[in-house]
């Protein structure tokens, strides 16, 4: 997927003045944030559960190589393929040459971000075979033409007037004179249609939340049951999924299962928790009769032993973005790459380099509300500055940066003349002020002065007002 | 070298180990054999008629129906009843299931037909083997008994659960799994189903019956 995140404060600017959008992202709040809330306070064991849930994670990272072999036999042993992909490249080989033996015509999706990153679907269109995003959120922006703007409500950002608006352009067949004013209508008409597609498909594509080693099982999380139509009634069922998925044991994902949901939307489970192991047996009456996984890398084996392997953990839950303040103002697109909000600023470095994305991890004040949610207690916000530190240690950072950074360093190093200039500054910003507390334009702070006034100091520095402190004790 | 070995190579030293140690594969193997529970929540550590009533409700609040019942005999009846109740066509489509085979539909204008769904049938009957009280949670297995399609594609699903089956989390579910079709093993689908099939990708309006089931009524047998 092409990259927009060197134009992050362009795009934020433009997203900050779309209306729709801004509505569309008000339903943010509610929609996720009180829910997940709700669905915590109501489990006791909640926070145990999290702790639970990393430690499983940490033992799985600890021991990838030896679980991913264990998962692979259980695969063969149960009739399936297994196929590695290092890159992106390699994984979108893989998955066309399938196809193609097959001679599929169309390919019915499941949501995967994993097909995202390595952007599948224009690939597939390219060689001539039609891809069907079948969750409603990703069929509604595939209409669109438009990425997912979050990881698990792919179409947060649209209004329902804008959905409306897509299926009349798109759905020709239908009478003109429908009525579609109501999500209702809306979500009959997109079944009707999918319908009739996920019975055709030639071959499925879905993700996976788990890869189960003990079984050679494959997990699916969805509340629409699209998922399962797309893996259980074409002829070839294909799971796309990156290798820090693998998880052990079965009682290991009912555990990351209890904080999966309830952190992501706020239900205690998905409607759907669907676990495939294998093609059709000799007494299934449906069911695909092939079934692959293609275990995909693209980079996360050098995250693993380095400062970033922490994100490792992550379960693509969505809560991180759901509560940063950056994310709720300027949504998903603004971030410019596959992956958003928090987790977005710690892995799209990691994917198109620092350079790109270097605007991602600055795009953030380090309020810590991503990593008090996070259900694996990942340390996004030490990440983020493991990011900021490889880009100035890269001279990436802008000039301006760079240059305030070393001021103030020539300042801090030579304490008599950082107290003598805080005081004149003090002074003197305070005089500006007139007496009002604060102050509407500053020179070189216009970033700041530009859409909120700067406090003004009453006069003294800290040290100042310490030493006189001290002395009249 | 194939893929496979650039990846295993590259986490190998990553974690700065050769794949040999002994130690860490008997870890491996033993976490795989014993399967350890981690943290179960106590909201499922009820027996009895409490655990009914605790899947009841979990399973309410989610939008399902429950009735209970004492003898499968009256399946038909229920099935029927809940059908008239909603105004739906009195057909329903059943697998092989032995639980849901020989019953009296003729007592009821109910007109079964039998084997996996193609997406025509309004109404599918299935016999969950398990229920998980934790949730609300019933679990259904593929093969002839109860195709996985007759979950998905009829807009109106009944499912049948005994009493005796529903068990208060999903670790036991795994282990009553395991010891039928043995150590690492599962049937080719297992489905956990928590309620009707929903979505809120339209301004984060909830909405039931996104592509499978509109409708899900459960039977409680016993």
């Amino acid at each position: 997927m092409e990259t927009t995140s060197p134009q992050f404060k362009q795009n934020a600017r433009v997203a900050l003045a779309d209306e729709q959008l801004q509505k569309a992202l008000g339903n943010v709040r509610v929609g996720f944030i009180e829910k997940r809330a709700k669905a915590a306070a109501a489990l006791p064991e909640f926070e145990s559960i999290r702790d639970a849930a990393r430690d499983i994670k940490n033992h799985t990272l600890a021991h990838l190589d030896l679980y991913l072999e264990a998962y692979e036999d259980r695969v063969r042993a149960a009739g399936g393929e297994v196929h590695f992909a290092e890159t992106a490249d390699s994984a979108r080989q893989i998955i066309l040459s399938i196809c193609q033996r097959v001679g599929a015509r169309t390919a019915t999706k499941g949501k995967s971000m994993i097909a995202e990153e390595i952007g599948l679907n224009d690939y597939l269109e390219e060689n001539g075979i039609k891809p069907i995003e079948t969750d409603l959120g990703e069929y509604i922006i595939q209409l669109r033409q438009e990425a997912p703007s979050h990881i698990i409500a792919p179409a947060v950002h649209l209004t329902k007037d804008q959905v409306e608006k897509s299926f009349r352009e798109s759905h020709t067949a239908l009478p003109e004179d429908r009525d579609l004013s109501e999500p209702t209508e809306l979500l009959l008409e997109a079944r009707a249609i999918l319908r009739e597609q996920f019975l055709a498909a030639d071959v499925g594509i879905t993700g996976a939340n788990f890869l189960v080693a003990e079984t050679g099982t494959s997990v699916i999380v969805t509340n629409e049951g699209n998922g399962d139509l797309t893996q259980i009634l074409p002829r070839v069922h294909i799971v796309i999924a990156s290798l820090e998925k693998i998880t052990p044991t079965l009682n290991d994902v009912s555990e990351i299962m209890r904080v999966l949901s309830r952190s992501a939307t706020g239900q205690d489970i998905s409607v759907y928790t669907t676990f495939s192991t294998g093609p059709r047996r000799p007494d299934d009456p449906d069911g695909p009769e092939e079934y692959h996984v293609v275990i995909l890398d693209n980079g996360r084996s050098e995250m693993l032993g380095s400062e970033f392997q922490d994100a490792l953990r992550c379960i693509r839950c969505g809560a991180c973005m759901n509560h940063c303040p950056v994310y709720q103002s300027v949504g998903g697109h603004a971030y410019g790459w596959v992956y958003p909000g928090p987790i977005g600023a710690v892995l799209d470095p990691n994917f198109i380099g620092i350079d790109k994305a270097g605007n991602l991890p600055n795009a953030s004040t380090f309020c810590g509300r991503c990593e008090a949610v996070c259900p694996m207690r990942i340390p996004l916000p030490n990440m983020m500055r493991h990011w900021r530190e490889k880009e100035f240690e890269r001279h990436l950072s802008p000039v301006a940066v760079r240059s305030g950074v070393g001021v103030w360093a020539f300042f801090a190093k030579r304490p008599r003349l950082y107290q003598w200039a805080t005081r004149v500054a003090m002074r003197v910003l305070a005089n500006r002020a007139f007496g009002r507390g604060r102050l509407k334009s500053l020179p070189f702070a216009s970033g700041w002065t530009r859409y909120r006034d700067f406090p003004a100091p009453e006069g003294q520095t800290f040290q100042q007002r310490w030493r006189q402190q001290q002395a009249s004790k | 070298m194939s893929d496979r070995d650039i990846i295993l190579g590259k986490v190998r030293r990553a974690l700065g180990t050769d794949g040999g140690d002994v130690g860490r594969r008997a870890i491996v193997i033993a976490r795989l054999e014993n399967a350890p529970r981690s943290v179960i929540p106590a909201r499922g550590q009820v027996s009895g008629n409490e655990r009914i009533a605790l899947f009841t409700e979990m399973a309410k609040r989610v939008s399902a129906s429950v009735v209970r019942i004492t003898d499968r005999a009256e399946i038909p009846r229920a099935a029927a009843n809940y059908l008239r109740d909603h105004n739906l066509p009195a057909r329903i489509r059943i697998g092989d299931d032995p639980f849901l085979a020989d019953l009296l539909w003729e007592v009821t204008p109910v007109e079964q037909s039998h084997g996996p769904s193609d997406g025509s049938d309004p109404a599918g009957l299935s016999h969950a083997v398990a229920g998980v009280a934790e949730t609300g949670t019933l679990v259904l297995t593929s093969g002839n008994d109860n195709p996985t399609t007759l979950n998905f594609l009829p807009e109106t699903q009944i499912a049948v659960v005994r009493a005796e089956d529903i068990v208060g989390d999903y670790e036991s579910v795994w282990a009553m799994l395991q010891e039928e079709y043995g150590r690492g093993n599962l049937p080719r689908t297992v489905n956990l189903v928590t309620g009707p099939s929903r979505s809120a990708d339209i301004e984060q309006t909830l909405l039931l019956g996104a592509h499978g089931p509109k409708r899900l009524h459960i039977v409680v047998v016993g």
